[in-house]
């Protein structure tokens, strides 16, 4: 396992509230890796200084096998590059089709040339029947992906992100608002999607963290508080300080 | 390819079909047949098609980009005065040579120069061609300035505006502020364009003195047919398939695009730059029509009411914008031209003329609250009757 | 001028026995005189009347000037005014008025320079007059047309002037006459060295007066001559005009126009040819030139001379402007005073636009602000907010309409223009843009609809025609500081009333309940509506009071511009611009904007004084790009209140 992304001492502070504070984490590839932490950690915003929508004031963020530094990059460089990331609320294009979703996330050049004279080809479909096979959307592919059910937009996000053919995957609390089945089929699709490249997903839940037996980091105000499996974190004093005492 | 495309875009087919039906109609009922139809009636047509152009436009940059532009009518305004200076030029010239002629000696290059000058800019107290003259001596140049001007400031201005991220209404207010910029500047004496006059006599084309308005005017009908049903398609095509989906996508969630790895700037600026320049074309086909523009014509209020064609005849399809600024910009001219009836209400008349604006405004906030689909949100309802 | 300071003294002396004689005497005695005045003979008599103290003298000098002075039959002087054939005659001593026919009169016609020498003497009468507004008018008349001679009167009239307002504006005159007319070179020095100081038009007139110049040529410098500068043609003047200089003296021929060669070839054609030049080959001016040389050798036309003989002649000379006053000590203290005045004048001029610039941010100020609250808190952009500045403008006149003390109905329209527009507001907020929360491009839209309809409404209404909002008689005028820096009562008003606002709307958003519920809604709706505040509440209120401010501004924009149903869209772009500038959701960001965007417009007007359109559009492409930079304006919230 290899190092793909090294976050390395970075901080970012709004208005005078730091937000992330000297904040560092190291992602192999492959890998399955959970950010936990109560509210306000920093989780999201150390999503957004990944995928470029957040300048850190110091600290670097390198990737890849060259070590390039992220920063400075746009986001659409950045998702070029190979990072790609699922919001907390699930985002797909509504007023498009499933299949249409899947089409425009698919790993083709993304200029608008390119784009406005793309051919669909028969790779290309044979790929998103794949992917939608994998996310239990394969009877959907044509319907309004605003009809779907809120389970199914996620799942339909995770589907485009492994469109993208992501070397990293950032995803920002699958589970929420989802039923224990379909919570069930999440993990099985992280932990899958896991064995060919790195995921990190964050979340609040610690039921779905433990199923999907993974290396867990511990946030807390803006930087790593413990790391580990998580019975080793949760076994830890801090930690519990953190969570039990607020809670 | 085309083929395939308009097979899978049968709307466009039909809308196609409906063009050609009308044209040939308007043909029948004009002077070259029946004579049914006025001259003035087919001029009045023809730049309702320009405006319907113009729309479509409107409709791709708004309803599918969800650029909300109050600028596009400036484009629209650079595309007349670019072929309005050649129509004046071309023009002047021969009326200059005509004088010209009477005389004994015959005149130096630069004597009809000044003379063409001082004619065109004699309203201004001028009689030097200003700069942005050099070209009106040739159509063809013209014709190019008419798609390279406002594309390239499309172009700058985009740049710029998408570079910064600036979105929803600060873009409109921005467009707006470089609508009025443009308008203030041509309301110069100086700005070259003589100023508050504009550009007159447009509806004579140099050449052609001796050909009647009505052939002149069927010409133009024609031309802005051909240029609605081209522009109809191009739209059509960039609209549909992946780069619809993408442009579609950009206005529903900017963001998500941008972690999917499109350059959304590059987007939005294709959009912008491709729909002034068609902008422009429109208007350089409406003003020979309208035989003049000045820059009363280029205020921002004119991109605002653009945007309430669009919103009336219903954003994010083409046929809406086409729909609706043919609907409302006829039934505009039937209010104000006195065409519709005076409601007397035993205390006080109703004058269309003075209301019409009233009803225009609330009807278009009715629009807006109930009806967000506009008119062309009825066709769901025939469509899909049987479901 | 030493009969002037006589008849001065004389004036100041008073003696009683003179006084006891009586006008129609004195003038008697001098009939002939009177009757066919020259310009010697008239001295004896003024010098006289001066001398005699009577106190008709005035009077009589004023008509007799006027040619109101008839003689009648037996050799008396009445001031009559003819009706046909009769004379209504008013004796000159008594002032008794009578009737006689006009045969036998003859009318007194002096000439216009015996009138002149009469109106001179006049001034010392006028100047000296117990009356005080006649003093004022005889200064104010010297003031208009200064003539040399006026200044020893005026002297000798400073020591017994009584009003100190009249005395400093008679030394100020004086100072003036002095520098342009004393008889010694040093007086007038002084007089144009204590200039220096003085910003007013008329001293820096007076200055520019004495430093005016006429261009002349020589053939070397003359070394006698008070010269201003030399001239080199092409630079300093055209050649055309240095060339005509050459010409008017005799020195050279003037350059045959295109104008007289086309003439001139079209006037000796002969069988379709000038000389062996075939007509249709004369569209060039070589070969118009070539075809007139031809004619020029034949004797037929005066020889050719071209720009080229032109230039060669010119160099044979010097050119150079000289000062009309030959004392070249005068021109340069003159020119030293002026480098000085202008100094101040700038100063001056920086300080009035800094004034004018105060004036318009605090307009724009108040336009925006009530934009700035809704878009801050509500993120709604209301296109119709002109249209609610122009409400409140018509409110003010309505009010004006009934009632007719300007003081009262002024502080009558300002709270019903806010309760007016509030109202409108609030019912446009209940009807149309509480359904369209988060589609803010469709509430602009919607709200456009609403400033369209009601725009039209007030045409109906109110006609096209700019409709008067008169202000209280104490708003009229300017507070003067002197001539270059000024500035009306109504703008300092405005000011006033803006920074009254900006401390009302501090104190509503940070010290009331209202503003700190207002201030929860705008940072996270969702929270606050949790915590127990009505958001629907809050944006209600917000709303009307945003518009309400509007109408307020209405009515100030009213009083020192026109009310129209168009005046709303005139300053909505400024508006927009103002809030975007400033920065949305900050009361400092609208203060910031308005006075960034006032002193830029005011500033862009004085580079380019001539055209306020070219300031205008310059201003909106600074404030495109100054977005391109500052794309949250510049007071800009940050982190996560800033996303989306």
């Amino acid at each position: 396992m290899s190092t793909l992304l090294e976050v390395d001492g970075v901080s970012v502070s709004f208005d005078g509230f730091r937000a992330i504070n000297n904040l560092s984490i190291q992602i192999g590839e492959p890998e399955l890796r959970a950010v936990i932490g109560p509210n306000g950690a920093g989780k999201t915003t150390f999503m957004d200084i990944i995928t470029g929508k957040t300048k850190p004031d110091s600290g670097r963020v390198t990737w890849g096998d060259r070590n390039i530094s992220l920063l400075g990059m746009s986001e659409s460089e950045i998702a070029m590059e190979g990072i790609g990331r699922k919001f907390q609320k699930p985002t797909v294009f509504e007023d498009q089709t499933v299949r249409e979703n899947l089409a425009m996330a698919l790993r083709n050049p993304r200029g608008p040339f390119a784009v406005l004279f793309y051919k669909k080809t028969l790779e290309g479909a044979a790929r998103i029947e794949e992917i939608a096979e994998e996310i239990g959307l394969s009877d959907s592919l044509t319907r309004k992906s605003g009809e779907l059910s809120h389970g199914q937009k996620q799942w339909l996000e995770i589907g485009m992100l492994l469109a993208q053919d992501p070397r990293l995957l950032l995803v920002d609390e699958p589970a929420a608002g989802m039923t224990t089945a379909e919570r069930e089929l999440t993990t099985d699709l992280l932990k899958r999607a896991a064995k060919t490249r790195a995921v990190v997903v964050v979340e609040h839940d610690m039921e779905f963290v433990r199923r999907l037996d993974c290396k867990v980091t511990v946030l807390h105000e803006g930087s790593v508080l413990a790391e580990g499996s998580l019975d080793h974190v949760t076994a830890d004093k801090t930690v519990i300080d953190v969570y039990l005492g607020r809670a | 390819m085309k083929n395939s495309f308009l097979i899978r875009n049968p709307s466009t087919l039909w809308f196609l079909l409906a063009l050609s039906l009308f044209t040939i109609g308007v043909t029948i009922l004009s002077e070259a047949g029946l004579g049914i139809m006025s001259t003035s009636f087919v001029k009045t047509l023809g730049k309702t098609l320009c405006l319907c152009l113009i729309a479509v436009a409107m409709d791709v940059v708004w309803g599918y980009c969800g650029i909300l532009s109050l600028g596009h009518f400036a484009f629209f305004g650079i595309g007349g005065y670019a072929v309005g200076m050649w129509l004046m030029y071309a023009r002047t010239e021969g009326i200059v040579l005509e004088g010209f002629a009477a005389q004994t000696i015959p005149p130096t290059a630069q004597e009809i120069t000044d003379a063409i000058g001082n004619q065109i800019f004699g309203v201004v107290g001028s009689s030097e061609f200003p700069m942005i003259w050099a070209f009106s001596d040739s159509l063809f140049m013209q014709l190019m300035l008419v798609v390279l001007v406002p594309g390239l400031l499309a172009l700058l201005f985009g740049w710029l505006a998408f570079r910064s991220r600036v979105t929803g209404v600060y873009l409109s207010i921005l467009t707006q502020a470089m609508t009025l910029a443009l308008a203030l500047y041509l309301f110069q004496n100086d700005s070259g364009l003589r100023g508050n006059n504009g550009l007159s006599g447009l509806q004579n084309i140099p050449g052609y003195e001796n050909t009647p308005q009505s052939t002149i005017s069927l010409a133009f009908f024609y031309a802005s047919a051909l240029a609605v049903a081209l522009g109809y398609v191009l739209f059509a095509w960039i609209t549909s398939g992946k780069m619809g989906s993408v442009i579609k996508a950009i206005r529903d969630n900017e963001s998500r695009v941008r972690f999917l790895g499109y350059h959304v700037e590059s987007y939005k600026l294709f959009v912008f730059t491709i729909t002034a320049v068609v902008a422009a074309i429109a208007g350089a086909l409406y003003y020979p029509q309208a035989g003049i523009i000045n820059p009363a014509e280029i205020a921002p209020i004119a991109s605002i009411y653009l945007a309430v064609w669009v919103a009336i005849g219903g954003r994010g399809r083409l046929y809406g914008a086409v729909i609706g600024a043919a609907f409302v910009s006829l039934l505009s001219s039937w209010f104000t031209g006195g065409g519709a009836p005076a409601i007397p209400l035993g205390f006080y008349t109703i004058q269309w003329t003075d209301w019409w604006l009233v009803l225009l405004g609330l009807s278009f906030v009715a629009v807006t609250l109930y009806a967000p689909k506009g008119i062309g949100g009825l066709f769901d309802y025939l469509v899909r009757k049987p479901s | 001028m030493t009969r002037v300071f006589v008849l001065l003294a004389m004036l100041l002396g008073f003696s009683p026995a003179a006084q006891a004689q009586d006008l129609q005497n004195l003038l008697q005695s001098h009939a002939q005189e009177v009757a066919d005045p020259g310009r010697q003979s008239v001295g004896i008599v003024l010098d006289d009347l001066a001398g005699s103290g009577i106190p008709q003298v005035a009077t009589f000098l004023e008509q007799w000037q006027e040619k109101n002075v008839w003689q009648g039959p037996e050799g008396l002087f009445f001031i009559a005014t003819e009706d046909g054939d009769t004379l209504t005659l008013t004796d000159i001593d008594s002032g008794e008025q009578s009737t006689a026919p006009a045969a036998g009169f003859t009318q007194l016609k002096p000439n216009g320079g015996v009138r002149r020498v009469i109106g001179t003497a006049l001034v010392q009468f006028q100047l000296m007059d117990p009356d005080l507004t006649r003093r004022t008018t005889a200064v104010a008349s010297i003031a208009r047309r200064p003539e040399p001679d006026q200044l020893a009167p005026l002297l000798g009239s400073i020591a017994g002037e009584v009003d100190a307002t009249l005395k400093a504006r008679k030394i100020q005159l004086a100072n003036f006459l002095s520098a342009s007319f004393a008889d010694e070179a040093a007086d007038r020095i002084a007089a144009i060295d204590s200039l220096a100081t003085d910003v007013s038009v008329e001293a820096r007139a007076v200055l520019n007066q004495i430093l005016t110049t006429s261009p002349d040529m020589a053939a070397e410098l003359p070394t006698d001559a008070n010269i201003a500068r030399v001239l080199t043609p092409g630079a300093d003047m055209s050649l055309d005009a240095a060339y005509a200089l050459l010409v008017d003296a005799g020195l050279a021929a003037p350059v045959t126009s295109q104008e007289a060669i086309k003439s001139a070839l079209s006037e000796n054609i002969t069988g379709g040819r000038v000389g062996d030049m075939p007509l249709v080959q004369l569209h060039t001016l070589e070969n118009r030139a070539r075809a007139y040389a031809q004619l020029a050798d034949a004797g037929t036309v005066p020889p050719l001379v071209t720009t080229g003989d032109r230039d060669a002649a010119l160099a044979g000379y010097v050119f150079f402007e000289t000062y009309d006053e030959a004392d070249s000590a005068i021109t340069d203290a003159a020119q030293a005073a002026l480098a000085s005045v202008e100094t101040r004048v700038a100063v001056g001029q920086a300080a009035d636009l800094t004034l004018d610039a105060l004036s318009l941010a605090s307009i724009y100020f108040l336009a925006a602000i009530g934009l700035a609250i809704t878009f801050g808190v509500m993120g709604v952009i209301n296109m119709a907010h002109g249209e609610f500045i122009m409400m409140g403008a018509y409110t003010g006149y309505v009010v004006q309409l009934f009632i007719p003390n300007y003081t009262a109905s002024i502080i009558i329209a300002l709270p019903l223009a806010f309760a007016v527009t509030f109202a409108a507001g609030v019912a446009m907020e209940r009807l149309v843009i509480r359904h369209l929360y988060h589609r803010p491009l469709e509430t602009l839209l919607a709200t456009f609809g609403i400033s369209i309809a009601l725009q039209q409404l007030a045409k109906n209404i109110f006609g096209t025609q700019a409709r008067p909002l008169t202000s209280p008689a104490w708003l009229d005028g300017a507070l003067v500081f002197n001539d270059v820096v000024q500035i009306s009562y109504i703008r300092i008003a405005i000011f006033v009333l803006a920074v009254i606002f900006l401390f009302l709307i501090l104190f509503v958003l940070k010290r009331t309940r209202l503003g700190l519920e207002v201030r929860a809604v705008t940072q996270n709706p969702g929270m606050a509506a949790s915590m127990g505040i009505n958001p629907d509440r809050i944006n209600m209120l917000t709303f009307g009071l945003g518009s309400g401010i509007a109408g307020i501004a209405g009515v100030a924009i009213g009083l020192y511009a026109k009310v129209t149903s168009e005046m709303g869209a005139d300053y909505i772009v400024q508006s927009f611009m103002t809030v975007v500038v400033g920065g949305v959701g900050n009361v400092w960001g609208t203060l910031a904007g308005a006075s960034l965007i006032g002193f830029l417009q005011k500033g862009i007007e004085w580079l380019n004084p001539s055209n306020t359109l070219a300031a205008q559009t310059y201003m909106i492409l600074f404030i495109i790009l100054f977005i391109q930079f500052r794309p949250k304006g510049i007071v800009a919230l940050k982190g996560r209140a800033a996303a989306d």
